[in-house]
């Protein structure tokens, strides 16, 4: 079964561009990928879009699919309405290099400020040993495949580019959370607080939690609850804990 | 004079899937400057599809394994035509790399006693696979990414800059392997000077100077049409490799996946994990019967149940019963697969029925299977918990590739290497489930570590790059642009696939193959005229029709081979010739590039090799029947060598044991 459909695309690069109709066939099972992909075979063989698996597992088709950050290959064309117009734009948060494909630099950017893990002395390669139900949580955070929908979506960065700088942005300070809650990180042992620095050097009080990077994960990661929430609750812990308060302030623990 | 931005390094790693990675880790920890080059966005690579684990004989859920039942089995999958020493290496190397993985940060799923968990996997004999779900892959990736990202880090403490010494050029795409010039024009003798190839976001040309080049670009599925491989899979390592004058081997060797989805047909060919058949999934026809069991072949009888019964059994109970053959290597599943449809006995869209909705509780389903419960229901909605999926074989991984020293992942062009898919030997004529995993780890350190040794040994004397090729590398990608009204770069593609999977597919005849070689050839005139519209910036259609001529050229090496080899062996059936010939075990078929392609001809020269002799102590790691099954009467060791007619693993295994090398 096929039908023809109306594919309005955003074509230009950092200069300007517009949207472009294209009349296109769709057949039984597709995803807007597939639509996008024949669009290129048959009527515009330059339109720039990014991908690679296909299978959800990548994370390179991120786009804007009717308004919402979506991945393109995941997204079948049964689950949008009937006979409208699809409007495909690329992710707005990030500077568009041409069509729908973006430039994600901000991201790798923002990755190479995390401190990575940190092994624990004394422990050789073969000898570590860690409970499944203490590595669950930290699991669930590096099931992301980096599509950046959440960085894309997120309100904090979305239309404030004067935010960057001082925000690493949901995928980022899960990242933090995944470390901190790795069972056998040796930050504090080496006096790296992971909790602190979210706070002080990542721009986790930027995040006032309103779930937008959780509803529009596609590996479904409770990134707000699982992942933020815990970190804001530990660092605020910290700070205003009157105790860790004095135990700073008379030198009995590192900051 | 071509313009062009230029860089120089000390080693250059072209690839950044778990292969270039880890070589590229390896350079750096050892001293030198080091490029990695991707044509995706760093993390994207194709490593990440991979599901169901990491081959390393651990021995974390059954001490009786060791690296020696590791090679065996290994060899047994390849069906002794693997380079014997790259086994080895592999075997003995993988559970190291593994642990090292845990101390970059890897969050593998525990045992009990809080070890790595190991699962079971196709012509594994014990549980195996370290694994996270069914999302290995991504683990491997991002370790690997977050290790060059600590890197970085380090560089920027002691230097200020995050790029001192490993740099990742992110969508860039290599187009030549460039050579020196320097010794009288004798192009054999030439070594790597760098490479040339262009950026894809402004279209802008580069080179990068460097006296050692790793080849670590994975695959060639995108030949075929059906497969499991992602858009970079294009066999663009093997091209460059040929074109600088290596030489590919066991490039008839392809591995049909024998479960990706059939339905609906846009995502037809995506990966469906062997681990659902690991973890107790069932295979059955239109008629509900497990077939597999009618399509046990002779050399692994002795191993695999008779019996649904038992089959079950081994799921609980793996010392009292043999395994399902469900379990059997890929490439046996695959052409039963196939022979079930053509029996008429498949499933509506024109599969079977792999079925893990009765045999496990939903649950168990959901923490087992994530990405794959996940897969069924967004792109088929079919819910895996609650009834069967349909599958059926895929294209998905090459065995053949650049001709490599095992122990330095050389190629015999100086200053060229080759690790992971695009490297040849290691698999034989078939590969394991969960040893791709592992021998890009194993092989990808060897391919760092040499190549940086190589550098140091290059100091003071370091190639230089030749103007003249890089002039010829820009013509040759500008071509496309000067073609006016040029063939369309996707209908080419869309042409090469389908002859590829019609005519040099699963199951592969003579005549087929000389009309492939026919049709391929006149491809590649028509390739040389693709054109395309627009200009250089981020442009899809240039980058396809200049990735149409490594897919040409590999495609060529793949029929020519297929055609050559008269037996049926591993990823290689001929309906004509269906045995498999121990004469053949000794034969390597050898692709280098023809000295001057005529039109209508092939590109490809074949050159048949002898494959190098079994070591001694490795062959009596097997029992003389065995080993009569694989090798000619004039390879069997000595009578007085004293190999026992049957080895029984478990006797074996518990003599190797103490001796086991970790």
């Amino acid at each position: 079964m096929s039908y023809e459909a109306t594919f309005r695309v955003w074509r230009g690069d950092a200069d300007g561009g517009e949207l472009t109709d294209f009349q296109v066939e769709v057949n039984d099972g597709e995803v807007v990928l597939d639509v996008v992909h024949r669009i290129q075979a048959t009527q515009a063989p330059d339109l720039a879009v990014r991908w690679n698996c296909k299978a959800g597992k990548c994370g390179s088709c991120s786009a804007e699919i009717n308004g919402r950050p979506r991945l393109m290959c995941m997204t079948r064309m049964s689950t949008l309405p009937a006979g409208e117009t699809v409007t495909i734009t690329p992710m707005r948060t990030f500077p568009v290099l041409r069509d729908l494909v973006t430039n994600v630099g901000f991201n790798y950017q923002k990755a190479r400020e995390i401190p990575a893990f940190i092994p624990p002395q004394g422990v050789k390669p073969g000898e570590y040993r860690m409970q499944q139900e203490d590595v669950n949580r930290s699991q669930e955070f590096r099931k992301c495949i980096e599509c950046f929908l959440c960085q894309d979506t997120c309100h904090v960065v979305r239309d404030h580019e004067e935010n960057k700088p001082a925000f690493a942005g949901p995928r980022f300070l899960m990242r933090i959370a995944e470390l901190d809650m790795h069972p056998l990180d040796a930050a504090a042992d080496s006096g790296l607080d992971r909790k602190k620095t979210a706070q002080e050097e990542h721009g986790l009080g930027y995040c006032n939690i309103t779930k937008c990077c959780t509803e529009v994960c596609p590996e479904g990661i409770k990134i707000t609850d699982n992942a933020l929430i815990p970190l804001k609750e530990r660092a605020v812990d910290r700070k205003y804990d009157p105790l860790v308060w004095l135990g700073n302030k008379i030198g009995l623990r590192r900051g | 004079m071509t313009e062009v931005e230029r860089h120089g390094y000390d080693v250059v790693v072209v690839g950044a899937g778990g292969a270039g990675l880890r070589a590229a880790i390896e350079a750096r920890e050892h001293g030198k400057r080091t490029a990695i080059i991707c044509k995706s966005l760093f993390g994207k690579a194709h490593t990440v599809m991979a599901e169901g684990g990491i081959a390393a004989s651990m021995g974390n859920v059954n001490d009786q394994d060791n690296w020696q039942v590791h090679f065996r089995d290994t060899m047994r999958g390849g069906k002794f035509l693997n380079h014997w020493r790259m086994a080895e290496l592999h075997a003995k190397e993988a559970p190291e790399r593994v642990w090292e993985l845990e101390t970059w940060g890897a969050l593998f799923d525990r045992t009990k006693d809080g070890r790595i968990s190991q699962r079971n996997f196709g012509g594994h004999e014990y549980p195996r696979l370290a694994h996270v779900g069914d999302r290995t892959g991504l683990e491997l990736i991002r370790t690997l990414q977050q290790k060059v990202v600590s890197l970085q880090q380090e560089d920027f403490r002691e230097h200020g800059d995050y790029e001192a010494r490993i740099k990742v050029f992110q969508e860039y795409t290599v187009t030549r392997v460039l050579k020196t010039a320097d010794n009288g024009g004798s192009a054999a003798d030439d070594r790597v000077s760098g490479v040339f190839g262009y950026q894809r976001e402004s279209g802008r040309f580069f080179v990068i100077e460097a006296p050692a080049v790793v080849l670590a670009t994975g695959g060639i599925g995108k030949s075929f049409k059906v497969t499991s491989n992602s858009w970079e899979y294009t066999g663009d390592g093997h091209a460059l490799a040929l074109l600088a004058g290596a030489n590919l081997i066991n490039m008839e060797f392809v591995q049909f996946h024998p479960t990706g989805m059939v339905w609906p047909p846009s995502v037809k060919g995506i990966l469906v994990t062997e681990s659902v058949r690991g973890d107790g999934g069932v295979l059955r026809n239109s008629d509900g019967k497990r077939f597999m069991f009618d399509y046990i072949p002779d050399v692994f009888r002795e191993k695999y149940a008779e019996t649904e019964e038992e089959g079950d059994r081994w799921y609980q109970d793996q010392a009292n019963n043999r395994r399902p053959p469900e379990l059997l290597p890929r490439d046996e599943v695959a052409r039963a697969i196939n022979s079930e449809v053509k029996a008429g006995r498949g499933t509506p869209h024109g599969g079977v029925f792999l079925d893990v909705s009765t045999r496990l509780p939903a649950e168990e389903i959901r923490r087992r299977l994530p990405s794959m419960h996940h897969q069924f229901k967004e792109l088929a909605d079919v819910d895996i918990t609650a009834e069967p999926m349909e599958v059926g074989p895929t294209c998905h991984y090459v065995m053949g590739g650049v001709e490599v020293d095992p122990d330095t992942a050389s190629s015999c062009v100086p200053g060229l290497f080759a690790a992971g898919e695009v490297a040849g030997g290691m698999h034989g004529s078939n590969r394991l489930g969960g040893n791709s995993l592992s021998d890009l780890l194993v092989f990808g350190r060897r391919a760092g570590l040499h190549a940086a040794e190589y550098a140091e040994a290059a100091d003071g004397n370091r190639p230089v790059v030749d103007q003249e090729q890089i002039d010829a590398a820009a013509e040759e990608a500008l071509a496309p642009f000067a073609a006016e009204g040029g063939e369309n770069p996707y209908g080419l593609h869309q042409e090469l696939q389908q002859s590829m999977n019609d005519l040099v597919g699963i199951i592969r005849r003579e005549g087929e193959m000389e009309e492939a070689l026919h049709r391929l050839s006149a491809l590649r005139e028509r390739a040389e005229q693709a054109g395309v519209e627009g200009h250089r910036q981020f442009n899809p259609g240039w980058h396809l029709a200049l990735d149409l001529r490594n897919m040409l050229l590999v495609s060529e090496c793949v029929a020519r081979a297929a055609l050559e080899r008269q037996e049926s062996r591993g990823g290689h059936t001929r309906e004509d010739h269906p045995a498999m010939a121990a004469e053949w075990r000794r034969v390597l078929l050898a692709c280098s590039l023809a000295d001057k392609p005529v039109p209508g001809e092939g590109a490809i020269t074949l050159q048949r090799k002898p494959n190098p002799p079994i070591r001694e102590d490795l062959l009596a790691l097997f029992g003389a029947d065995e080993l009569k099954k694989y090798l000619t009467e004039d390879e069997m060791p000595d009578a007085e060598a004293g190999l026992p007619p049957q080895r029984a693993d478990a006797d074996a295994d518990k003599k190797t044991e103490n001796g086991a090398e970790h």
